[in-house]
């Protein structure tokens, strides 16, 4: 048994070590197959993993940041931030969205279309986060949901701040924020990054042009989470950084003052500084509540803005479109005397009509001015001596003396909305009606109507560049320390004839640039200008302003919204009598002081009437309320550190 | 062939002491005490509960695999129908008395641990087969008569293991008994009509699943199916293996295990934590720690004169590769997951106790090298 139980486990043995021998190479191949393996995922891909670890690991949530500040000249703060209250939900945080959502509509009367599309937004981003319930709680439903707080998982409490405007005077010229919408993401590179829970965006005005820099550095909170996204530890907080802040050249206590005599017209008011362009004022009325869109505006109110026929959303001091009516006989009178077309004390006979190629072109005066000169035909403002001016002179030269006093392009960088009006000439016509151009239409030139379009930023900026003697000034809406100096240049030119320039004014002015061809022109206009003011007879003599500090001169503008048919003007229909839609646009330029002029200003009413009845009543308001408050002005002009 | 020193029962203890492979022992050691420190890490970095548990049974049944490496190969020849048996009983005892966790029936209330007589049973069927097969002729290998026994051996307590579902143990179970079958010399052609008949039996057992466990076992077999449960801890364990890197995230600084994405980090996947915080020098060093102990094994089996010592050693060597790949394979996400431990390096102590049992059985196969058997 022994022996032949050891030759079976010889060969049983022998078997045994072969079999085993095959297992052993299936074995080292298998172990060759981890190794790869382990190389594959912890050499090759290592870098991948490593992400895909982090990915897992940390969990970010941005910050918005608080917008930069805007102010006034003075530093008056006119678009700032305040604490809001707000709730955010983080869904992944919440046992049941559907709980919570019943808790948070019993105690804080959340629409059912509110939540719907909440829903609709939770589908739509991840989990972890948050999204806003309500952005502007009030204290006492705030302290409402703090108190249930322990039944609303997920539900964060959050004091935040938000945009918030000090009054609606200055709406349009700053604009207003909201929420973030796909055509702002189009349109605005930047806001890629920037995809934070409540961040908000400027749409119009200063608050649209200035956002890349005013909305500031989005900040976020790293957390290490775990695999249920608890947060674990912070890792890492970057509050981000606040937006920059500007300071703008408004005078906010002006912009009040003209918001409230404007009321509820549907009218404009640019002040301008005849000097270094700055904009004292920009109110376009009626305003709106710009505050009602930092938080998503409500229907009713949208509804109620977009039915106005006063259109309180259009900034009417940058895109209004008014013919500028007799305004414009300031350009045509200089751009004769400049082209040596009449000279000032050549006469017309005005007989309230004339007639051309049977045309009758009639004078706002039905029973006819008499014999008219330069001066006087600005100062009645008598449409036939324009008629004959502006026959010899053309169009196309018309054309060329407005373009240059910077009518029929746009004024400010700053506004996308602003719109640049319309100069019409004979290449103008046939390139974009495609007709040739009648004679007919150069008398309507003369007078301002017509394919005429301007905005009154423009004709603030003519008066302006009038005012100042004849120089280009490049208005701005931002405050910047630099080419303040104009009116020193022109001082030092004055006093001392032939000297050169010092350093200082030729570095702060170097791109000076004369509008005229002889300054006498421009003396000649400004001096018919203040008789239109100031002398019995001239069309806003009735709103003349006789303390010499405030004395203004003005040219008074009414453009025709429909033409007056023969009936009408037999009848002497007033302004009054008609429709307010049919009435003319009231409009009224001016520079003042006269002695030595600073501002220029330009007033718009729609549908108001008569320039001097409806607009020259307001200039010399606003003409008295910025030159006492000019002195003010200037002692903050260059206050050290002051910039931007 | 036979000299008076193979009566090894007069072998004195010094003898004893001096024939122990030292290698082997202190690989085990070694992997005992990284598998310290890794279960020290999934704790968080604190002796808590997993790992002072682990720590003590590391040592108590390190202690009863010296002990046990003293035990005659002839006692382990003599009993192990009898230990298969006893462990055949606890199997069935499951069934009527286990504890249920998770949904899974594996576990005998003992009052000082529960004990899992399935991981018991891959040594036991070893122990048996490898006994089954030393007796009979080698001629008689292959008859279909002699192939009765072993495959009811077989099928009985994996089906038990089936049931209860645990599907992991059951294919390591079985994995060991056919090795032992194949080194016999059964013929490869068995396997395969035995795979066939295993295959077309299939669907008749799976009707008789109850319906949770059916889905257990699909799922089990197809991961994609759960993509939140099974295909989430594969996708979470490459990340974590592949983010530790050449040199790993350095000890207690494994985030995925850390945070717990990490799914059943103290037991199946503990290679992974490892491997995170350890990096690719640290895998390979475990592999080769698992390599020495699995070529030691297999040395002892070169040298055991008894067939069934070789059998023994051999298969348990290649059960014991099979239980490493297996889980390695599983936390690299080449193989499914089942639930299957990593020998020595796994929280369990019913798998520890196993792993050492047969450790020590190998190891008295060392000591009593040129004991006859019978």
């Amino acid at each position: 048994m022994l022996s032949s139980g050891s030759g079976n486990t010889v060969i049983k043995s022998k078997l045994i070590s072969r079999r085993m021998f095959l297992l052993s190479v299936s074995k080292a191949v298998v172990v060759v197959g981890v190794l790869g393996r382990l190389i594959s995922l912890q050499i090759n891909e290592s870098t991948k993993y490593k992400t895909l670890s982090d990915k897992n690991r940390f969990r970010e949530w941005k910050l918005a940041p608080e917008r930069g500040i805007i102010k006034d000249y003075f530093n008056k703060e006119m678009a700032s931030n305040k604490q809001v209250y707000q709730i955010h939900l983080i869904p992944e945080n919440a046992q049941s969205i559907e709980e919570v959502f019943f808790r948070l509509k019993t105690i804080l009367n959340i629409s059912d279309k509110k939540i719907f599309s909440l829903r609709k937004k939770i589908t739509k981003q991840k989990p972890w986060e948050p999204i806003i319930v309500s952005d502007n709680l009030n204290w006492s439903e705030f302290s409402r949901i703090n108190l249930f707080l322990h039944e609303l998982q997920g539900v964060e409490p959050i004091v935040s701040v938000a945009r918030v405007y000090k009054d609606s005077s200055s709406a349009h010229a700053l604009g207003y924020v909201s929420q973030v919408s796909a055509k702002d993401l189009k349109n605005k590179k930047y806001l890629k990054d920037m995809s934070v829970p409540g961040i908000a965006v400027g749409k119009t005005g200063l608050e649209n042009r200035l956002d890349k820099e005013i909305i500031g550095e989005v900040g976020f909170q790293r957390y290490e989470v775990n695999a249920f996204g608890k947060r674990i530890k912070q890792i890492k907080v970057d509050p981000g950084k606040a937006g920059k802040s500007f300071k703008t050249t408004l005078d906010l206590e002006v912009q009040k003052y003209v918001a409230e005599i404007l009321g509820n017209k549907a009218a404009s008011v640019c002040v301008m500084d005849i000097y270094n362009g700055d904009i004292i004022s920009l109110v376009s009325s009626p305003s709106y509540d710009p505050n009602a869109f930092v938080h998503g505006i409500d229907q009713a109110y949208w509804k109620s803005l977009i039915n106005n026929d006063r259109k309180p959303l259009i900034n009417k001091a940058v895109s209004g479109l008014y013919p500028p009516g007799s305004t414009i006989k300031t350009l045509v009178a200089l751009s004769a005397l400049e082209n040596k077309i009449i000279r000032p004390l050549d006469t017309v006979r005005c007989k309230g009509k004339i007639e051309l190629f049977g045309e009758k072109f009639h004078c706002w005066k039905k029973e006819g001015h008499g014999i008219m000169n330069m001066r006087t035909g600005i100062k009645r403002s008598c449409d036939v001596y324009f008629y004959e001016v502006a026959r010899r002179l053309g169009v196309d030269r018309l054309s060329e003396t407005a373009k240059k006093f910077g009518l029929g392009k746009k004024v400010l960088q700053d506004f996308s909305e602003e719109r640049s009006g319309v100069v019409p000439s004979t290449s103008w016509k046939k390139k974009y009606i495609g007709q040739n151009w009648y004679l007919g239409e150069t008398l309507h030139s003369g007078i301002g109507q017509g394919y005429f379009q301007s905005t009154p930023i423009q004709l603030c900026l003519m008066t302006a560049q009038i005012a100042n003697g004849g120089f280009e000034i490049k208005p701005r809406i931002l405050f910047d320390k630099t080419k303040n100096n104009l009116k020193e240049y022109l001082k030092f030119k004055n006093e001392n004839p032939g000297q050169p320039l010092p350093a200082d004014l030729l570095v702060s002015n170097f791109d000076l640039k004369p509008l005229f061809k002889n300054q006498e022109n421009i003396k000649i206009i400004k001096d018919a200008m203040y008789s239109s003011s100031n002398e019995p007879g001239g069309t806003s003599y009735r709103s003349r302003l006789e303390d010499k500090r405030f004395t203004f001169a003005g040219k008074t503008g009414s453009s025709q919204i429909r033409k007056f048919t023969e009936a009408q003007r037999e009848a002497e229909v007033k302004q009054e009598q008609l429709k307010y839609e049919n009435r003319d646009h009231a409009l009224f330029i001016a520079f003042a002081p006269v002695s030595d002029p600073k501002y220029a200003i330009s007033v718009v009413v729609e549908h108001g009437g008569t320039g001097s009845k409806a607009a020259a009543p307001i200039a010399k308001k606003v003409i008295k309320k910025v030159l006492e408050r000019h002195s003010l002005r200037q002692s903050i002009r260059n206050l050290p550190g002051d910039s931007i | 062939m036979f000299q008076p020193r193979s009566i090894q029962s007069s072998l004195s203890f010094r003898d004893k002491l001096y024939s122990i492979d030292y290698v082997l022992v202190f690989s085990i050691l070694i992997l005992g005490i990284v598998s310290m420190f890794a279960m020290y890490s999934t704790d968080g970095g604190e002796f808590k509960y997993h790992t002072e548990s682990h720590i003590l049974r590391f040592f108590v049944f390190f202690l009863m695999f010296f002990i046990l490496s003293f035990v005659q190969i002839r006692f382990w020849h003599t009993t192990s129908y009898f230990i298969y048996l006893v462990f055949l009983i606890l199997l069935i005892g499951v069934k009527y008395f286990g504890l249920t966790s998770s949904g899974s029936q594996r576990w005998l209330n003992f009052y000082f641990m529960n004990l899992q007589p399935s991981e018991l049973m891959k040594i036991g069927l070893i122990l048996f087969l490898a006994k089954y097969y030393h007796r009979i002729p080698i001629e008689s290998v292959n008859k279909l008569k002699f192939l009765f026994l072993p495959i009811f051996v077989l099928i009985f307590p994996v089906l038990l293991v089936v049931m209860q579902p645990d599907l992991g143990t059951s294919i390591l179970i079985a994995a060991g008994g056919l090795i032992v079958a194949w080194l016999a010399g059964v013929r490869i052609k068995f396997f395969i009509y035995s795979l066939l008949i295993f295959i077309s039996l299939l669907p008749i057992a799976i009707s008789f699943l109850k319906p949770y466990q059916k889905s257990r076992i699909l799922t089990f077999l197809n991961p994609e199916k759960d993509p939140l449960g099974a295909g989430y801890q594969i996708i979470q364990s490459k990340i974590a293996i592949g983010s530790g890197g050449l040199f790993g995230k350095g000890f207690l600084n494994g985030s995925q295990s850390y945070l717990d994405y990490l799914p059943e980090k103290h037991t199946d996947f503990i290679f992974t934590l490892f491997s995170e915080e350890f990096g690719f020098f640290g895998s390979v060093f475990i592999l080769l720690l698992y390599g020495v102990i699995i070529l030691r094994i297999v040395k002892i089996g070169n040298i055991t004169r008894s067939n069934f010592g070789k059998l023994y050693c051999y298969s348990f060597a290649t059960a014991f590769f099979i239980y490493v790949i297996v889980n390695m394979g599983m936390v690299l996400g080449l193989l499914p997951i089942v639930g299957s431990p990593l020998p020595i390096m796994s929280y369990g102590g019913s798998s520890m106790m196993a792993i050492m049992l047969g450790l020590g059985i190998a190891m008295s196969c060392k000591v009593y090298k040129d004991m006859p058997v019978n």
